[in-house]
């Protein structure tokens, strides 16, 4: 306990010394995270200090080990770390999806050589990566998947399209769902593949989505040549490791049911709700929710870092974690009444209610829908019979 | 402090749930005492039994002859007897009377007897049908060298068979706290069989006390009843959180055998999507009801709130359990052989008892300043 309380003092003192002013403020909107890669594009040079900072420490990924670009810390000097960060609101110094998915999908199931490789790059925000799950006949069906791989000898031959992409406009490399064995069940022929985006025959198309923004692509591949050593885990069992990671993805999505750091939504809606007692104890159920929540939240993250959580419980919270956001932004709708419709003005931020409001109703949706959370939680959990 | 059970705080989950399936199963007490018309509505050996296991004394201090734990092991016993609506006076007594007299003379006076199993003892707060203990109304004037009581008390659990009534009153200086002993001249007691089949009691007060009655300070009783409220409030919380455990667990299997159209209804969707959405539900209050306790043993200044979020959420979740439980069971689910209409009945008890979920929303609410 002593040598944890040491830790956290030092800690505390670096954080103060190094996280720049701006950087403790609390991000207005998606666009003020920081992703990374090639071509990193930074708001700030108080957000390149504090990226650059936190990853010469290996505190970007403070509980990978050192080998790996990581911090080494122990789960317990970890949860001192995020909780010394959010005691002056740092920010997240780096948002990834090489960190939150890929990494520890990689760590499981990647070859020395390959954590080598790809694991210190990702610490340090070198290469900014998506993900090519969905294609457009295999949403909440993923393992339907048609994108399809050949065995050329000497290199993987990949044609297809995947959807959903998110960012793959902006992304360095992808990790990628194919299917290398049309014969087999669905299930058992499909493998884990990672390759550049600059790699001839990729090519991406923004989506347009209703909040008027373009975060997701289409990603097309058209004969796109990939070394034989960019499969992750065993060729034909790549659904082991999509499961796997997609674990993560829900952990990472249910905790967006946090949102704001923990603040009450009352307490930030206030004067709107002082003549409108129906939708005071509205938001006051949904304080009393999100409060909750955030106990389960910080339940689950224990129970994960001690091996107790039941391998299904990550559909739970983000069954849970996204229906409690998008409650939220209902309530943020109807607190700002025709204020909050304003689409493109400065006194609205540029539409950033409305817009927000309209991007949580995905949260449902991507990762597997909460009617799929529900499926797997009826049947792995509750062991409820198959239909 | 991680957010699950410590190995010691484990085994005592695992000895709780042991002794009260067996021993405060629905059958030997809940209905035994109900059938029979019992006027306590619980049995006094089980009392015993609880106090040879050490759980009456889980919050009283060892140097008092107690475990000298916290608000974490009172709600593991409480979870348990919500699994198996045991009937017992464990969160009035051993919970909210031991807070209320703890650190003070009345302790010396009631924990022998709390210990040994021997004693009951109730809280009396409410005077309207909802709890709204920021309205004490019943007035305790001075009156030579004691107090006058007057006034009127109701939905005091256990109050009918109490040897001892922690009191809340409003002084000229505040509210304050008595202790007010069985048979005190007055002091008229009228037992009320709840809907659950449990017994609480109305109580008229025109009666004067001793002084040495009051617990604490003259005027001092709004922090006391606070410490007590938050106590009963967790307790409440994790008997809701058992009990609405055991109802869709009862559900769950209710659904892997009942068949119609040629198969289990656990296959239909609509059935499944429902189980997940209550699991979900009831995994959130257990989370919010341990980090209440928590908070409550650290004395945190995050308990208050914490408590009422605890309160709101696990009532919601067990309402929601035992709502699901009958309609899913159907037909026989509104039997009176099944259990499953026990659990809601017993629902509807704790739900009120030390404030609704909207009682403690609305408290969030002012808390946050809103």
């Amino acid at each position: 306990m002593a040598d944890l309380d040491q830790f956290r003092t030092e800690t505390r003192a670096w954080l103060e010394a190094n996280c720049p002013p701006e950087m403790r403020e609390p991000m207005r909107d998606e666009s003020d995270a920081c992703w990374g890669g090639r071509n990193p594009v930074f708001k700030s040079e108080a957000q390149r200090l504090w990226m650059e900072r936190m990853a010469a420490r290996g505190w970007t990924v403070p509980d990978w080990p050192r080998d790996y670009g990581g911090g080494g810390l122990s789960p317990a000097e970890t949860k001192v770390l995020k909780q010394e960060m959010a005691r002056i609101g740092a920010r997240n110094p780096l948002m990834s999806f090489g960190i939150s998915m890929l990494g520890p999908a990689l760590l499981k199931y990647g070859t020395e050589a390959q954590k080598k490789r790809f694991l210190p790059e990702i610490a340090r925000g070198e290469i900014r990566w998506c993900q090519g799950y969905s294609e457009p006949n295999a949403g909440s069906d993923l393992a339907s998947l048609q994108t399809k791989c050949e065995d050329k000898g000497d290199h993987w031959l990949v044609n297809g399209q995947k959807v959903w992409t998110s960012y793959a406009d902006k992304a360095d490399w992808i990790f990628c769902l194919v299917r290398t064995d049309f014969q087999a069940p669905k299930h058992k022929g499909i493998s884990f593949l990672l390759f550049d985006m600059k790699t001839p025959g990729v090519s991406t198309k923004p989506i347009l989505l209703i909040s008027g923004t373009s975060p997701f692509c289409e990603t097309f591949f058209d004969d796109v040549k990939v070394p034989k050593d960019q499969v992750v885990g065993e060729v034909n069992k790549g659904w082991d490791v999509a499961k796997y990671l997609l674990g993560h993805e829900r952990e990472m999505i249910s905790g967006m049911g946090l949102g704001g750091q923990g603040e009450s939504l009352g307490a930030a809606l206030r004067e709107r709700l002082a003549d409108d007692p129906v939708l005071r104890a509205e938001v006051a159920e949904f304080d009393v929710d999100a409060m909750a929540f955030r106990a389960m939240s910080e339940r689950f993250i224990d129970e994960l870092k001690a091996g107790m959580a039941h391998p299904a419980q990550p559909s739970m919270m983000k069954y849970a974690g996204t229906e409690l956001n998008k409650r939220r932004h209902e309530l943020v709708m109807a607190a700002g009444g025709s204020d909050a419709l304003e689409w493109e003005s400065e006194r609205s931020r540029g539409g950033k209610a409305a817009r927000e409001w309209l991007r949580t109703k995905a949260n449902s949706i991507e990762g597997g829908t909460s009617e799929v959370q529900l499926g797997i939680v009826a049947k792995r959990i509750l062991d409820l019979p198959g239909a | 402090m991680p957010l699950y059970l410590t190995e010691d705080q484990t085994m005592l989950r695992d000895t709780a749930r042991a002794f009260m399936a067996a021993e405060g199963s629905i059958a030997t007490q809940l209905r035994h005492w109900r059938d029979i018309g019992c006027k306590d509505g619980f049995g006094h050996a089980l009392w015993k039994q609880f106090a040879e296991l050490g759980f009456t004394g889980i919050l009283i201090p060892e140097a008092q002859g107690g475990l000298g734990l916290g608000h974490v092991e009172a709600g593991i016993v409480l979870e348990e007897i919500g699994r198996n609506l045991t009937p017992s006076p464990f969160l009035v007594t051993a919970v909210a009377a031991v807070e209320a007299l703890k650190g003070t003379p009345h302790a010396d006076r009631w924990y022998p007897g709390i210990l040994a199993g021997e004693t009951v003892a109730a809280l009396a707060v409410d005077e309207a049908p909802k709890h709204r203990p920021e309205r004490i109304a019943m007035t305790a004037e001075r009156a030579g060298n004691g107090f006058r009581l007057s006034g009127n008390k109701q939905f005091v659990v256990q109050g009918a068979s109490a040897d001892v009534v922690v009191v809340a009153a409003r002084a000229e200086e505040g509210v304050t706290l008595f202790a007010v002993e069985k048979g005190a001249a007055g002091l008229d007691v009228e037992g009320v069989r709840l809907a659950d089949g449990s017994i609480g009691a109305r109580m008229r007060f025109d009666g004067v006390v001793d002084a040495d009655a009051v617990i604490g300070e003259v005027g001092g009783g709004e922090a006391v009843l606070a410490r007590v409220l938050g106590a009963g409030r967790a307790g409440a919380a994790a008997e809701l959180v058992g009990l609405g455990t055991q109802a869709m667990g009862m559900t769950v299997d209710y659904l892997k055998q009942r068949k119609q159209f040629g198969r289990l209804i656990g296959e239909f969707q609509a059935l499944q999507h429902r189980a997940a959405h209550l699991y979900a539900e009831l995994e959130i209050a257990r989370a919010a009801t341990l980090k209440a306790q928590q908070l409550l043993d650290e004395a945190s200044p995050e308990a208050e709130a914490m408590v009422s979020v605890a309160k709101a959420k696990a009532g919601a979740a067990s309402r929601l359990a035992v709502q699901e439980g009958v309609q899913m069971h159907g037909g026989i689910g509104m039997t009176d052989e099944y259990d499953i209409g026990l659990y809601m009945k017993r629902d509807r008890v704790l739900a009120e008892l030390f404030g609704d979920g909207a009682y403690h929303a609305d408290k969030v609410a002012r808390m946050r300043g809103y």
